[in-house]
């Protein structure tokens, strides 16, 4: 293997991507205004969350009640009749609707215990069941300290003191921030060079490369080098001016070593992506290829839910996914600051796929050319 | 529009008329201030070295490039004028340049007569006949089923002109159409057109070519140069006023003195006497078979060092296949070859160090400029650093590149292109030089300099020549050469004994003679003597259709094209149609909604049973999974910035004590935010489990009255009571699926077109911008119907999915969706120019709004900025409430009319955006 061609043949690479472009905006746009816009689409975990109430009570308490629902987490309450309550959630107006029963109140007081009844639409995914946690509490805080002032023995002060750490006010926009850049990482790097090597077979200049004094690991490094580089500097970019600069999240470890994670997701995901280009035929089937490979990477890599939601199964198979450990190690050092002592499983797993990938990919290479 | 007669009657005078005509690209001038009339009813032929502006004047003669000075009449109306190109459209047939540019690979070559067929607009028993005449006077009857693009360089260009002729053209353009071809089927072809023009006097043909032989058969001639004309005439009219024997040397006279004065005749010194038999390349029985096909049958030769050794052979007779056996790009099936003594090896580097090899497709980098390849090359062949630019600039000059060193390949025409392709394989002053049709397409002077470069190569630096062409002037030129036919050699000898032996007067009658003989004993029920041409017999001919602005049947032929190409690629299919499904299942059953096996651990400075108890009752309970007690501060901030503790709890020290007594005490508790949804849904179970121990103590310690303020809170998860993901997350899986899918495929079909050249068929055929659209979505429209029967399906009876709602309301929303996702995508592909852009646009453009901001995870009512205004507008969004509604909420069409309304405005949109943005002429 000689570096030069490898050299040689990534600039040519570059200099292919710099006349394209249409392709060049689209970086540019999938790296600022689409992480923008995702990391502010959401403000907070549960936002805007339209309920309604079907107050039959009409008591101080259920007044209480109602008055504690507000923007920004919710929208201020609907007061509706059991009537409306079916229409409205099947049309999709209402995730929750509270149903506080007649005499509420007065059971509440006597100590019968009454149920309070809250429906959601299961259909609405995370905010209806975070926002069940929120309605939950916020219900039972006004009708403990409603009840505090009826109640003759004193029950024991224990405090539960909860502190989110790393990210206090749980913005969800710095997550969202991050995630959108991990998965933009993995959609570029895929298909850059995917692309760029069917592209190669579709002209015929892979051919005319063969009679060459070059070898396939060579052109294979060239690819991986040369577009890993182009989508780490875009992406490191992305981090400092977008993340850092227009979205103002605080980045608490160092940057230098998420820049060398990247670096080590990036060798994995390009190769993936030759890995991908060897056993598409057209473009159109790498195409399809990609979005078969993209969608678990983004969905089930623990960015858009938590790993911990996930069957045991699909988790340690997820393990196998480069974007599995970048999303971690992107966790640990932005947002919880860890050093290398702390993420080196994550370096080291990378490595490992990174390097396995590659070398199947080298191999199908190999056979792809014959 | 007026009759074809008519507009005929305009044309006796000129067929085309230009005034003033210019034409740039970027800064190159192409055309400059032309002014030309061409007769009508002739044979015209256009003459001139490469890149002197042949190619543009045809283009916009033909409508398909945009006129930007100057004025262009064709068939009686200004070319500028989008509805005279409309009503002339039919009436011209445009065969572009290069080898099958126009045509589409994956089908066949009846398929692709029969797809330009339908585009002019003949009915099903008209057109069998038609391609039946064609094929068979262009013998490529016998090949009727063979993929467009497993034809060899010579019958791509044939099926070009099949594919030209189809619709009784009044004015047929061929841009060098006879490049490449041998001489048997030029023969052949040209007097296909002769047969062509007996039935049709009336038929004008427009040539650029680069055949002196050939133009001298011509009526009328223009001879350019330098994007001006040179002269016009007949030829013997050219011949008189140059006083020229020959067409070559009356085109010399015309040029201009500069380059005349470099023109000078090609000699060739004998060969030396060798010193010793030194044999450069060898071969030996070599043999490849593909499947049955045998393309090259036991070949074997010796070529000595320094010889120049010419093959020459039909197309498609297995000369390519022998030269990639030679360098190693093509396994021989059997037989073994040999440079310098060593078997070739695919693996061996140092061969290919002294190997030039020039491949008959143009297959260097489009993206780069003729300089950068020259100089990708010379690193690539490890040439000194230092060394390369003297390099780079000695080959410009040999090969007269210097004018367009900063160009980009494509923008350059095909004879320049040639010369680039041959200065990249001669870069490293090989030893071998293994060129395949090298000077196909290249103009007289350029080739006779080109052949002393040859000859100096081989006479003074002993570089041994490999070269086959369909020049007969070349091959007489060789040392020796070898006829190949139908993948046998049938004579190797020097040019003169060859045709001494068969006593003829020419190489080129030799050779015919050779062929012939080949063709009499092998083809008899193959090749049917041609047949006379009856595409333009009188009784069927109709006049020219002129369509109307909207026909089904131009629309269908691309529907027809698009779906056989997509019947041709069943992995393409099984991907669309099965790929979705594991998704569906993967994603379905690895979103789970509720989250568990979070990891916590305590630092219990109490130690007592109230503490355990505390400990306990969030240890005992399915979510949490209990670490290892924390030390110590720094313990824990050790863990929780490595990521292995979700949740730290600290409890003071007499707690138990404390509580008892009713004094107040804290509990701390610190949960990981660097995932906000997660420590949300933390923050709400350790809340919830903080409340429930609170009121367990309460009730021991109270009793009874205890219950006062106790209430119960009844959550009833509507539409989905036991939470199952499946049921939660299929139904928003659909939508997404039948969004990406179908916007990359619809995406990609329009961009491949036009990164592979066809696009140049929207541009010279009557298909307007609505049925070309419509016909390219059409067949995804289909397929994405059929992958949403199988969602479906696999959602209801696989996944258990329970569908509760209106079916039908579900598959009417599913079209109209689909019609908005494959609308997107050719959206997108109106304004991407290459594959790679088209898949990354539609990825970044369809998944990020599709997965984030249409109501799969939130809530559309909740997201803000951006992100609100896409979720809005993105069709994804509607179809999410259709699908949830009618799987999960028994919903049908008078619940869901909301959502329909934008997924129907929003189909014609998409098309009539895309159709507004796709060009109809090139730019």
């Amino acid at each position: 293997m000689r570096t030069a061609n490898v050299l040689q043949l990534g600039i040519k690479e570059l200099r292919g991507l710099a006349r394209d472009p249409i392709l060049l905006a689209l970086i540019v746009y999938a790296f600022t205004m689409a992480v923008y816009a995702k990391a502010t689409a959401v403000p907070e975990t549960l936002n805007k969350a339209s309920i309604a109430i079907v107050d039959e009570d009409r008591s101080p308490l259920s007044e209480r009640i109602t008055g504690a629902f507000y923007p920004p987490y919710f929208t201020l309450p609907a007061l509706i009749t059991p009537a409306e309550m079916d229409r409205r959630m099947d049309v999709g107006t209402d995730t929750f609707a509270l149903d506080i029963p007649p005499e509420f109140q007065q059971d509440l007081l006597a100590g019968r215990s009454p149920a309070i009844q809250l429906n959601v639409d299961a259909t609405r995914m995370s905010q209806a069941f975070n926002g069940s946690g929120y309605v939950q509490s916020i219900v039972s805080g006004e009708i403990t300290d409603f009840a505090r002032r009826y109640r003759s023995a004193a029950a024991p002060q224990v405090d539960l003191n909860l502190r989110v750490r790393f990210n206090p006010n749980l913005t969800v926009a710095w997550f969202g921030a991050v995630t959108a850049i991990i998965d933009n990482i993995a959609m570029l790097s895929i298909i850059l060079t995917g692309a760029a090597l069917i592209r190669e077979r579709e002209h015929g200049t892979i051919e005319h490369l063969l009679v060459m004094p070059v070898t396939p690991i060579e052109i294979m490094l060239s690819k991986i080098w040369s577009m890993g580089l182009v989508v780490l500097v875009v992406s490191s970019l992305s981090l400092v001016f977008v993340v850092q600069g227009a979205l103002s999240v605080p980045i608490e470890g160092s940057l230098w070593l998420f820049v060398l994670g990247s670096a080590l997701d990036l060798f994995a995901t390009t190769a993936m992506g030759i890995a991908l280009a060897t056993i598409a035929v057209s473009m159109p089937q790498f195409a399809l290829l990609v979005i078969l490979v993209l969608v678990p990477l983004q969905v089930l890599s623990g960015a858009l839910t938590p790993r911990e939601s996930m069957p045991e199964i699909v988790r340690t198979f997820m393990l196998g996914a480069p974007n599995t450990h970048y999303v971690m190690l992107a966790q640990s050092i932005l947002f919880r600051g860890a050093g290398l002592s702390a993420v080196w499983p994550q370096f080291l797993a990378l490595l490992v796929i990174g390097a396995t990938l590659f070398m199947f990919a080298l191999r199908r290479f190999r056979s792809f050319l014959k | 529009m007026s009759a074809p007669d008519n507009a005929r009657g305009v044309g006796s005078m000129a067929v085309a008329s230009l005034r003033n005509v210019g034409l740039s690209y970027g800064r190159t001038r192409a055309l400059d201030d032309i002014t030309l009339d061409i007769p009508a009813d002739r044979m015209v032929g256009l003459i001139g070295p490469d890149g002197v502006g042949k190619s543009s004047l045809l283009a916009l003669i033909a409508g398909a490039h945009v006129i930007q000075d100057g004025q262009v009449e064709v068939l009686g109306g200004d070319m500028a004028d989008a509805g005279h190109r409309r009503a002339t459209c039919p009436r011209i047939a445009f065969m572009p340049q290069g080898l099958g540019k126009n045509l589409y690979p994956t089908l066949s070559v009846f398929e692709n007569v029969d797809f330009f067929g339908r585009l002019f607009g003949h009915a099903r028993a008209e057109r069998d006949r038609r391609i039946a005449d064609v094929l068979q006077s262009t013998g490529l009857a016998p090949f009727a089923g063979r993929p467009a693009g497993k034809l060899s360089g010579g019958m791509k260009q044939k099926l070009g002109l099949c594919c030209a002729l189809i619709h009784d053209p009044d004015l047929l353009i061929l841009d060098e159409p006879t490049t490449g071809v041998d001489p048997l089927s030029r023969r052949q072809f040209w007097s296909l057109i002769e047969g062509i023009r007996r039935g049709r006097p009336g038929m004008s043909v427009i040539v650029a070519t680069a055949y002196m032989e050939e133009a001298a058969r011509f009526d009328w001639l223009v001879a350019m140069d330098a994007g001006h004309i040179l002269a016009t005439g007949s030829p013997s009219e050219l011949l008189a006023r140059t006083d020229s024997p020959t067409l070559d040397a009356a085109f010399i006279a015309l040029l201009p003195e500069e380059m005349r004065k470099e023109h000078r005749a090609v000699e060739i010194p004998p060969r030396g006497p060798l010193a010793e038999p030194d044999i450069a390349i060898a071969s030996e029985g070599l043999t490849m078979r593909f499947g049955d096909f045998v393309a090259v049958d036991h070949v074997s030769f010796r070529i000595g060092r320094g010889e120049i050794f010419g093959f020459l052979g039909s197309n498609g007779c297995g000369k390519t296949t022998t030269m990639k056996m030679l360098t190693g790009l093509l396994p021989a099936s059997e037989g073994r070859a040999s440079l310098f003594g060593r078997a070739v090896d695919p693996n061996d580097i140092e061969v290919r160090r002294r190997v030039g090899y020039m491949s008959q497709s143009f297959s260097l980098y489009s993206e780069l400029t003729v300089r950068q390849n020259l100089d990708l090359h010379a690193r690539l062949f490890k040439l000194p650093s230092e060394t390369i630019p003297a390099r780079i600039d000695e080959v410009a000059r040999r090969f007269d590149l210097a004018g367009a060193m900063d160009d980009l390949p494509d923008a350059l025409p095909l004879g320049i292109r040639q010369r680039l392709s041959l200065a990249v394989a001669m870069i490293h002053s090989p030893e071998v030089l293994i060129l395949d049709e090298p000077t196909s397409g290249v103009d007289p002077v350029a080739r006779d300099a080109f052949w002393q470069i040859l000859v100096d190569l081989s006479r003074h630096d002993n570089v041994t020549i490999f070269i086959s062409t369909h020049f007969m002037n070349e091959g007489e030129r060789c040392d020796r050469i070898s006829l190949m036919h139908a993948g046998k050699v049938l004579v190797t000898d020097t040019p003169r004994n060859i045709v001494a032996e068969r006593g003829a007067a020419t190489l080129e009658d030799a050779f015919i003679r050779y062929l012939e003989d080949a063709i009499g004993q092998v083809q008899d029920r193959t090749q049917p003597p041609p047949a006379p041409i009856g595409i333009a017999s009188a009784e069927d001919r109709r006049g020219p259709r002129i369509g109307p602005s909207f026909d089904l049947r131009r629309m269908f032929s691309y529907v027809q094209r698009e779906a056989l190409e997509l019947k041709r690629d069943p992995i393409r299919l099984v991907l669309a149609l099965l790929g979705g499904v594991v998704l569906m299942f993967a994603t379905g059953y690895g979103i789970n909604l509720d989250v568990d096996n979070l990891s916590f651990a305590v630092l219990d400075r109490d130690q007592t049973t109230t503490s355990e108890n505390y400990v306990l009752n969030i240890a005992g309970s399915r979510y949490f999974v209990q670490q290892r007690p924390i030390t110590d501060y720094g313990d824990l901030d050790r863990r929780m910035r490595s990521g292995a503790l979700s949740l730290a709890l600290e409890i003071p020290a007499n707690f138990a004590r404390d509580a008892a007594r009713g004094r107040d005490v804290q509990i701390a508790a610190w949960i990981d935010g660097a995932m906000p949804q997660r420590a949300e849904t933390i923050r709400g179970y350790v809340r919830g489990m903080h409340a429930g121990w609170l009121a367990e103590q309460v009730r021991t310690r109270f009793g009874k009255q205890a219950s006062v303020g106790q209430f119960r809170l009844e959550i009833r998860y509507r539409y989905n009571p036991n939470i199952e993901s499946l049921v939660a997350i299929v139904p928003a899986m659909i939508p997404l699926l039948l969004m990406l899918i179908p916007a990359m495929l619809a995406a990609l079909s329009v961009v491949r077109e036009k990164e592979l050249g066809s696009i140049i068929n929207l541009y010279v055929t009557p298909v307007t911008r609505v049925e070309f659209v419509l016909g390219k979505q059409i067949p995804y429209i289909v397929l994405s119907m059929m992958s949403f029967l199988l969602f479906t399906a696999f959602a209801i009876f696989i996944f258990r999915v329970p569908f509760t709602g209106s079916l039908l309301a579900f598959a009417l929303g599913a079209l109209l969706y689909v019609g908005a996702a494959t609308g997107i995508g050719l959206l997108i592909s109106s304004f991407t120019s290459s594959q790679m852009a088209a898949i990354f646009g539609t990825a970044i453009l369809t998944m990020l709004p599709a997965v984030q901001f249409c109501g799969i995870i939130h809530p559309v009512a909740s997201l803000e900025g951006l992100g609100a205004l896409i979720g809005r507008i993105f069709p994804t969004t509607y179809f999410v409430t259709i699908a949830r509604g009618t799987f999960s909420k028994g919903l049908g069409f008078g619940d869901l009319e909301a959502a329909f309304v934008p997924l129907a405005i929003a189909v014609p949109l998409l098309l009539g955006a895309t159709a507004a943005l796709l060009k109809k002429q090139a730019r």
